[in-house]
C-alpha cells in the first residue's frame, strides 16, 4: 500500500531497513512484533513472503536455560565473546519475569552482557514474559523471525529462570543448552528435573566450586539411564564467569546445529504452534468460566465440593454444556 | 494504521559516569515496574555510547538517569549522541542531586523533568508515564509499515 502522506524525507519501508541490517529498524520491528497488531501482522507476512515460511534457515537459535541464578547471563555473555572471536555475529533475546500484580517487569539480563554494550556485531533486546508462562513470551517464534530476517548469524534465547516443566525452549532453538550449577539439590532433584530431558547439550556451570564433579556424575548417571538408541548429550563443566570451558560449549552447540534439517525445524515449529493454540484455548475457556459463565457453574462447582463428580468430569460436562459464547464456531462438529 | 495496540512503556533506568551510588536508580526502577512499566535496569558506570546502544536496542520510550555527584552535568552530552543515533524521540529525565543553578542548563539541553530528593513516587510516575506516550506518538511518525 503506497503511503501518500506527504513527507520532507521520503521514508524507506521497516521491512527494507530491517533486511538492510538497520539496529534501529530491527528495535522497532521487535517492538512491534511484541505489542502485536495490524502491522505486526504486516510486518510478519512481508518476513514470510519471499523466505518460503522458513525464515531462521540461516540464523541457527540456541536456547539457554536453568534455574534463576545458575549463571545463564554470564555463561551467554561468555558465548557471544568467543562467537565474536570467530567473527559471527550475535541477536540475543532475553526474557525476564513480568510482575503477575502490576503487569511491570525489571529487564536486568544485559546487565551481565555489558561489554557487549557497543559492538556493533551484538544486539542485545530484553523482553518480559507478560502472563505466558514457558520460559519464554508468548510470540517468541515470531520475534525469532524478525531477528533472522535481518540477517543475524546467531539468535541466542534467554529464558527466565525455570523450574522443573518449562520446556517451550526446546520447541523454538535448534539447540538447547541446559545450564545446572553445583549445590541446587540431590540426586533426586537431578533425576526428577523435567528440564533435563529437553537438553542437546548439558552444561555444570560454577566448575570451580565444591560439587561440581559430583553434580557432573549425577548428570552423566541420569544419561546413562536412557534408552541407547538416545542422542548423545554432551556435559561440559564451564566457569563462565572466567570463561572456561568455552570452546568445548560452542563445538557441542555447533556439532548439534549442523544435524538440525529443515524437516526438523518444520516439526519443531507446528509442535509450538499446537501448543500455542492449546494455549490460547485454555485461555479463552477460563475466562468464559470466570467471567459470564460462572453462573452457571455453580451447580457443577456444588456436585464437585460434594464430591459426587470429579473436576475432569465436572469439565466434560461444562464444556458439553455449549452455552452462549461457546468458542467453538458452529460449523466445527462437536 | 488500521489498529494501534499499546504494550507497557519501556524505560532505561542507568547512571553514566564514575560514581556507583545506585540505591536510587534500584528505588525508581521498582516504582516505574510496579507502575506496570518494562524498566531496563543496568548497572551503573555506563559511558555515553553504552546508553545510546541500549536504549536504541531496547526501543526504550524513556531513558532515566540518576546523578549523585556531578554526572548530570554530561547529560547534555547523552542528549547530543541520542539525537544524532535518530533516538530524538525518546523523553530524558535527571533523578538525584542537582544544584538549583544548574537546573536551566539541563532542561536548555533537553531534559525534559528533574526528580531531586524527596520527589514523590507518584510525581515521577505520572512525568515518566506522559513522556512515554509522547515518545510514542512521535515514534509512530517514523514506522514505515
Amino acid at each position: 500500500m503506497p503511503d501518500t502522506t506527504p513527507r520532507t524525507v521520503p521514508r524507506q519501508r521497516l521491512i527494507d531497513r530491517l533486511r538492510a541490517g538497520e539496529p534501529a529498524a530491527l528495535a522497532r520491528a521487535l517492538t512491534l512484533t511484541e505489542t502485536g497488531g495490524a502491522d505486526a501482522q504486516t510486518l510478519l507476512r512481508q518476513i514470510h513472503g519471499d523466505q518460503h515460511g522458513d525464515p531462521a534457515r540461516h540464523a541457527v537459535v540456541v536456547g539457554f536455560t536453568g534455574p534463576p541464578g545458575v549463571g545463564k547471563s554470564t555463561l551467554i555473555s561468555a558465548y557471544v565473546r568467543t562467537l565474536r572471536g570467530e567473527g559471527r555475529t550475535v541477536a540475543v533475546l532475553a526474557v525476564d519475569p513480568t510482575s503477575p500484580k502490576s503487569g511491570g517487569a525489571i529487564l536486568g539480563d544485559r546487565a551481565r552482557m555489558g561489554e557487549h554494550a557497543v559492538d556493533q556485531g551484538v544486539f542485545i533486546r530484553s523482553l518480559a514474559a507478560r502472563s505466558h508462562l514457558g520460559g519464554l513470551t508468548l510470540n517468541i517464534h515470531a520475534l525469532v523471525d524478525v531477528v533472522a530476517a535481518a540477517g543475524w548469524d546467531v539468535i541466542v534465547l534467554e529464558t527466565v529462570g525455570t523450574g522443573q516443566s518449562e520446556i517451550e525452549v526446546a520447541n523454538v532453538a535448534d539447540v538447547t543448552v541446559v545450564i545446572n550449577a553445583p549445590g541446587l539439590g540431590d540426586e533426586v532433584q537431578a533425576l526428577k528435573a523435567g528440564i533435563l530431558e529437553i537438553a542437546d547439550v548439558l552444561v555444570v556451570n560454577k566448575a570451580d566450586l565444591p560439587g561440581a564433579a559430583r553434580t557432573e556424575q549425577q548428570l552423566g548417571t541420569m544419561l546413562h539411564l536412557r534408552p541407547d538408541d538416545a542422542p548423545e548429550i554432551p556435559v561440559i563443566p564451564t566457569v563462565a564467569a572466567e570463561g572456561e570451558g568455552l570452546d568445548p560449549l560452542t563445538t557441542a552447540i555447533d556439532s548439534r546445529a549442523a544435524t538440525i534439517t529443515p524437516a526438523g525445524r518444520a516439526r519443531r515449529a507446528r509442535s509450538h504452534a499446537v501448543d500455542l493454540i492449546a494455549e490460547a484455548a485454555g485461555r479463552r475457556v477460563r475466562e468464559r468460566f470466570r467471567g459470564p459463565e460462572a453462573a452457571a457453574l455453580d451447580a457443577l462447582s456444588r456436585r464437585l465440593l460434594a464430591g459426587e463428580i470429579n473436576a475432569d468430569e465436572a469439565a466434560r460436562l461444562a464444556l458439553l454444556s455449549q452455552p452462549a459464547g461457546s468458542p467453538l464456531p458452529p460449523d466445527i462438529p462437536k | 494504521m488500521a489498529e494501534t495496540r499499546t504494550s507497557p512503556a519501556r524505560v532505561l533506568v542507568t547512571k553514566i559516569g564514575l560514581d556507583g551510588h545506585d540505591r536510587g536508580s534500584r528505588i525508581v526502577a521498582a516504582y516505574l515496574r510496579d507502575a506496570g512499566m518494562d524498566v531496563i535496569y543496568t548497572p551503573p558506570w555506563q559511558t555515553i555510547d553504552a546508553v545510546v546502544a541500549q536504549a536504541l536496542q531496547e526501543d526504550v520510550d524513556v531513558v532515566g538517569l540518576s546523578s549523585l555527584a556531578t554526572d548530570h552535568l554530561i547529560v547534555p552530552d547523552l542528549i547530543a549522541a541520542l539525537r544524532k543515533a535518530g533516538l530524538e524521540h525518546v523523553g530524558v529525565v535527571v533523578g538525584g542531586i542537582v544544584p538549583e543553578d544548574e537546573h536551566g542548563m539541563l532542561t536548555g539541553a533537553g531534559v525534559a523533568g528533574i526528580f531531586g530528593p524527596g520527589a514523590r513516587r507518584n510525581d515521577i510516575i505520572d512525568a515518566v508515564a506522559a513522556l512515554a506516550a509522547k515518545a510514542r506518538t512521535a515514534r509512530l511518525e517514523t514506522l514505515g509499515i
